[in-house]
């Protein structure tokens, strides 16, 4: 996989870099003056809400679609002039399964390889089924795959011709939490071999796994980092309220000074804001109440995002 | 949770007894809210009435006039201008061409630009003067027996009937006794060519060659490109490092071998059951349909980079094959038609193609005589193919 490739230069430590990417769609921006940096052999999740502009960041990476303005480079090509080599070294696997319903495993597979030039495409074909754990289904129509082994099929056929970048759209959207889990421990196998995966999803378990995210909504980079790094930039402080029917809880917490956050977690109530002081007052009088527990926490990235995003609606509007 | 009785949930309003047009009313409502966002469908529903409209109303007759003749004049007397005067006037007949000799003449009839050919032999007046009533060859491309054949019948009696009126007046008075017992001045000796016994079989088969591969390929091809895009295909294909004319090429291909076929089997049986002679070159006619079969994939191809889906594809091959079936000589005579409409009809390649077939089939013509077809197909396949690259997106944009 880190064989040098003809016609491309040594591969540069940032594997995208891209400065002020901005894209319209009739008048509406949904990206906007977006700048990142993916390292070599990093997972680097990106998350936000639906809208957010993940796809369409995606999609100017591997030249499906053009930016309006801004430069960058992936794989050291430039995205604007070289987007035919781009893809030539890119793994782009779309959010919604876009390979043949209607051939099988193995022709899906041949067809990926034929068209990318692998050498002997036949048997690159059959090598992938055996890797992805696909034996015995390689006859079998694309369509008619359950969700878990249509990701998996969509994600072999990424891969079969060795890509040095992969651009994961939402992989495992409606996929179930085993076919996941295995999911990210190809991802995670692959990085380990040198592959740089960039990957989009909605799950916070996911962002979890990445070594880097960034966080993006309305078309901006709200937050970027290692989970840790982003979590402590929000400067978040939460507690949980637990002892009480959580539906009558926030029903008096909602709108208090101090509580920007607030979430129901089975019989407890998540509570949060920015400013510590402000927090500790707003939830001070539960904590004589009998039978409650007001416990500190940490915030997790969920409350991190819900809170991001709150403040840019805020900002957008 | 129980599941909901016929009392609704709670909280909810009770269902109304009727409410039947309430329930048809918003379906209603539904559906043209729906039809107004497909402007293709809507487009269809409109233009397909105002085109068979237009294409019967004007531009198809079945008793066509002013069918292009070609004369061959071996004399150039007041007698010869006299007929061919009297010719022009019946309507059926217009003058269009005025060969050299007998092989040009026999070139404009293969090449299917004239379907007459009026041959005044010499000495025509001389022998008419003498009473020797010599003989007027018109000769009719009878391939089409609908085109050719209400001139035909009319022929001999408005032409004598002019003529004689003609001769009379030249001769100052009459010669007999004014009765019609005199022996004609002259005989008009018609000649049915490629098709005497006018069997309708040996005009439609070769025809429907045409239009069955005009049909199936721009349908093949209009759903290719569309079914890409609807099952989400295209964004895979569109991320691979494949060209957009590596794309068409490829797709484009299988069909020229299924259309291959298709004529195979069509000139099988047309020969083997409706007896359809192949008068010409049999490697000439596979190669000019294989180049037919090409410009339709090409025009197929285009249609499916415009439509937004498949049934908008279907759509459109329909709206196109409709004139190409009525304004192509297939089912009406082309000569028949007014010049706007046969305008039209050039640019489409089963005009074409039906001169090709049945100039080939029928009529022994080659390449040379059929060179200005060939060149309007070839042009037409290389516009839409033009078309239809550029207009491919390499991009989602």
């Amino acid at each position: 996989m880190s064989a040098a490739l003809p016609g491309l230069a040594p591969e540069p430590d940032d594997v995208i870099e891209v400065e002020g990417l901005t894209k319209a769609f009739g008048g509406r921006a949904v990206v906007r003056d977006l700048s990142m940096r993916v390292r070599r052999g990093q997972i680097y999740g990106f998350l936000g809400p639906n809208g957010s502009g993940k796809t369409t960041t995606i999609r100017m990476l591997c030249g499906l679609l053009t930016p309006d303005s801004g430069r960058g480079t992936c794989l050291g090509l430039d995205i604007l002039t070289q987007s035919r080599e781009i893809r030539r070294h890119v793994g782009y696997m779309a959010q919604r399964f876009s390979l043949y319903a209607d051939l099988t495993v193995r022709e899906n597979l041949e067809f990926v390889a034929r068209v990318y030039g692998v050498p002997q495409p036949v048997k690159a074909a059959r090598a992938a089924v055996e890797r992805l754990g696909l034996g015995g289904r390689e006859r079998q129509l694309a369509g008619s795959l359950s969700g878990g082994w249509k990701q998996r099929l969509a994600l072999g056929a990424c891969i079969l011709p060795s890509p040095r970048l992969l651009l994961l759209d939402e992989p495992t959207a409606g996929v179930d939490p085993k076919a996941r889990r295995e999911f990210w421990g190809q991802i995670h196998q692959l990085a380990a071999d040198g592959l740089t995966v960039l990957v989009s999803t909605h799950y916070m378990d996911e962002a979890e796994r990445c070594h880097a995210i960034a966080y993006i909504a309305y078309g901006e980079v709200l937050a970027q980092g290692t989970v840790a790094e982003v979590v402590a930039g929000a400067g978040l402080s939460t507690v949980t309220v637990s002892g009480a029917d959580p539906a009558a809880l926030m029903a008096e917490l909602q709108g208090r000074p101090g509580i920007e956050l607030i979430a129901p977690f089975g019989a407890s109530v998540h509570v949060g804001g920015r400013d510590r002081a402000a927090l500790e007052a707003a939830v001070a009088p539960l904590r004589a109440r009998d039978g409650l527990a007001v416990r500190p926490d940490a915030p997790t990235l969920e409350d991190v995002f819900i809170d991001l995003m709150n403040r840019s609606q805020d900002n957008f509007r | 949770m129980t599941p909901p009785g016929p009392e609704g949930l709670p909280g909810l309003p009770a269902p109304a007894g009727g409410g039947f047009f309430r329930r048809v009313g918003a379906m209603m409502r539904k559906e043209f809210l729906q039809l107004q966002r497909d402007r293709v469908s809507f487009a269809t529903m409109i233009l397909i009435p105002l085109l068979q409209l237009v294409l019967f109303g004007y531009a198809i007759n079945t008793t066509p006039r002013h069918l292009p003749t070609a004369v061959l004049a071996h004399e150039n007397t007041a007698l010869t201008r006299a007929i061919l005067a009297a010719l022009e006037n019946t309507g059926y007949f217009a003058l269009t061409a005025r060969p050299a000799d007998e092989a040009a003449a026999e070139a404009l009839v293969r090449a299917g630009q004239v379907l007459f050919v009026v041959e005044i032999p010499a000495g025509f007046e001389r022998a008419v003067r003498r009473g020797e009533s010599p003989a007027l060859l018109v000769a009719a491309d009878a391939t089409d027996p609908v085109a050719s054949g209400s001139a035909l019948s009319a022929l001999s009696q408005i032409v004598e009937r002019a003529v004689a009126r003609e001769r009379f007046a030249g001769e100052g008075g009459p010669q007999g006794s004014g009765t019609e017992t005199a022996p004609p001045a002259f005989v008009i000796r018609t000649h049915p060519r490629y098709n005497p016994a006018a069997v309708t079989q040996l005009n439609i088969v070769p025809g429907l060659l045409g239009t069955i591969l005009t049909m199936t390929m721009l349908i093949f091809t209009a759903l290719s490109v569309t079914r890409e895009v609807e099952r989400g295909t295209m964004e895979t294909l569109l991320a691979m490092p494949i060209r957009p004319v590596e794309i068409m090429l490829g797709k484009i291909a299988p069909y020229v071998m299924v259309g291959a076929v298709q004529a195979g089997m069509i000139l099988l049986a047309g020969w083997y059951v409706f007896g359809v002679p192949m008068v010409g070159s049999l490697a000439l006619l596979v190669a000019l349909t294989a180049l037919f079969i090409v410009a339709n994939l090409s025009i197929g191809y285009t249609f499916s980079t415009v439509a937004q889906n498949q049934l908008q594809a279907v759509q459109m091959t329909f709206m196109y094959f409709l004139p190409n079936i009525l304004l192509s000589g297939f089912m009406f005579p082309f000569a028949g038609m007014p010049r706007w409409a046969q305008w039209l009809s050039e640019t489409m390649p089963l005009t074409h193609y039906l001169r090709i077939v049945r100039g080939i089939m029928l009529k022994g013509a080659d390449a040379a005589d059929l060179a200005r077809d060939i060149a309007m197909l070839a042009a037409i396949m290389l516009v839409a193919m033009l078309i239809a690259v550029s207009r491919f997106r390499q991009t989602l944009d």
